[in-house]
């Protein structure tokens, strides 16, 4: 598959692109009393692949959500600047999410289930055929159309996932800790997969994740959050050289971004009062 | 290097050996029955016990034979009451537990209707139903229905319940309607948990066609294998009250193989439960 190598990232202060969702100082309290968000803002630009980094309970996974439209904010709001709006308040068919559990239907074929997002837009199934069979070939499942999820390997299973989640040509793709789940090698070879697609398509992505390795190799921008109440500890962009690759993965650059978001990890972790 | 490749395969399995699970699991049970058969009749014609405390098999086959006129009518009957009864159970769980959880509210108001129906003791109700019901084949129909329909509906509303969280998300996100959410998620994830209603419901609506029959006590043309039963009982036809007995278990039989069978075709190939393990 050839692509272009022509860098994508912009560097900071290069032309502005036009934001894609704004959060302005969302809060979330829980029915059980706990502030899970306290105060959020974060402006998302087209194009960019934001990491969601942070200790577990630092509300990160409550963000993806809430940017989904699944659960509502109790104070704040979240803006869609250039989409349509529909009733809900959510830019239909803009988003799509990628859960930590591949969460496929068990009784469909991987046909199936990555025709579900067009099948519930009334897309008949004939003209959802070769859109689907192409989406499947971007994750190298052609082969597997016919395949039940039970016969595929776990990270076959999150390939579909994926499929599924880009077969309606989102502008902005959600994934809340797809990975965590994976063996390394695994999780090494899906991470390619995204950084690829995330380069050939142009999607936004915004990323939630536990790992500070997996947000230095992906994002060009990273957001460290803090617990209880969750919230944003550093927004910081992260631009390099070199192509994102297996030789980037041992280079000194690489060294560096972890050294730097690693840092502010355990800033932000250190920063808890327990 | 064909000869190397074909040195290093181990053996292909004959007929024999590739269908020896299936061969024995089919000869074993019969070898069982037909020893038990044999034994049975051996200690009737040792002891020479009379045929009307205990037939043997010869008597009960004679039987079986001879009364066929008398009995088909009447098993099919019975066939005829416990499928309509499935059928009906079927239609009314399904529709009823749909009904349960379109909200909290409706569950909590009627869910408490329907386990003080099925907690009463069919036979206690039976009476009634035979006042009210405008014939014995209606009467006999309710009870079978009343007792069938539980278990489907009981099984349906925990498999309408018990849908994974994050498919549902999935399905909001996708702004599905509705309508969309029961027909492509919640009825096809429900199918598991409707099977299993399906064979004990199967089981407990032909239970309840005979318990009902022998509260009713029906006689004349639409009588079933259970009227039957007393009628011999009553003639002291011991061999004829064998035969009906095991007409009755082979519709039993028919009916859980059936209900196995549906189970299997739906979920083989996609369900934990119909899976061999590979290993």
């Amino acid at each position: 598959m050839s692509m272009s190598q022509a860098p994508l990232i912009p560097a900071p202060g290069e032309t502005r692109r036009r934001p894609l969702v704004v959060m302005h100082s969302v809060s979330k309290m829980f029915s059980s009393g706990t502030l899970a968000l306290s105060d959020m803002s974060l402006t998302v630009e087209g194009g960019e692949f934001v990491s969601l980094l942070g200790p577990s309970g630092c509300g990160k996974s409550t963000a993806l959500r809430i940017i989904a439209g699944l659960g509502d904010v109790s104070t704040g709001t979240i803006d869609w600047p250039s989409s349509r709006i529909n009733s809900k308040g959510l830019p239909e068919g803009d988003i799509s999410f990628v859960f930590q559990e591949p969460t496929l239907m068990p009784w469909q074929t991987v046909f199936g289930n990555v025709y579900l997002p067009l099948k519930l837009r009334g897309v008949s199934k004939s003209a959802a055929r070769d859109e689907i069979m192409k989406t499947l070939a971007t994750v190298g499942l052609q082969d597997f159309a016919d395949a039940y999820p039970r016969e595929l390997s776990g990270g076959m299973k999150m390939r579909v996932s994926i499929a599924r989640a880009l077969v309606t040509k989102p502008k902005l793709l959600l994934m809340d800790e797809p990975f965590a789940a994976l063996d390394e090698i695994t999780r090494q070879k899906l991470n390619d997969d995204v950084l690829r697609l995330w380069r050939e398509t142009g999607i936004t992505v915004i990323f939630v994740t536990h790992s500070v390795f997996e947000s230095a190799y992906l994002s060009n921008r990273i957001v460290v959050m803090k617990a209880r109440p969750g919230r944003v500890h550093a927004d910081f962009p992260l631009v390099t050289s070199l192509e994102r690759d297996a030789r980037y993965r041992t280079s000194e650059e690489y060294r560096q971004a972890c050294e730097k978001v690693s840092t502010m990890l355990i800033e932000a972790i250190g920063g808890e009062e327990h | 290097m064909a000869d190397t490749d074909t040195a290093l395969m181990p053996p292909k399995p004959g007929f024999f050996d590739r269908n020896r699970d299936t061969l024995l699991r089919t000869l074993i049970p019969i070898c069982v029955v037909v020893c038990l058969v044999l034994l049975w009749q051996f200690i009737i014609t040792v002891n020479s016990i009379p045929q009307y405390i205990l037939p043997g098999p010869l008597a009960v086959a004679n039987s079986l034979y001879n009364d066929w006129g008398t009995l088909s009518p009447a098993l099919w009957v019975t066939t005829q009451i416990t499928m309509q009864a499935l059928a009906l159970a079927l239609i009314g769980g399904v529709g009823i537990a749909v009904f349960l959880i379109q909200s909290k509210w409706i569950e909590t108001a009627f869910y408490p209707i329907t386990v003080i129906l099925q907690v009463t003791p069919i036979v206690a109700i039976a009476p009634l139903i035979l006042i009210y019901a405008p014939t014995t084949q209606v009467a006999l129909l309710i009870c079978a229905f009343l007792v069938a329909f539980f278990p489907i509906l009981s099984n349906m509303v925990q498999g309408l319940k018990s849908v994974d969280h994050n498919l549902l998300n999935l399905f909001d996100l996708y702004g599905a309607s509705r309508w969309q959410t029961l027909l492509y998620l919640k009825l096809p994830s429900s199918l598991p948990y409707f099977m299993t209603g399906l064979r004990i419901g199967g089981g407990l609506a032909l239970i309840a066609a005979v318990v009902a029959e022998f509260a009713a006590g029906s006689a004349g043309a639409g009588s079933g294998l259970a009227f039957r039963l007393l009628e011999s009982q009553y003639r002291l036809n011991i061999p004829r009250l064998f035969a009906a007995l095991i007409l009755l278990s082979l519709l039993g039989v028919v009916i859980f193989a059936i209900t196995s069978f549906i189970s299997w075709f739906f979920l083989h190939r996609w369900h934990e439960s119909s899976l061999k393990r590979e290993n």
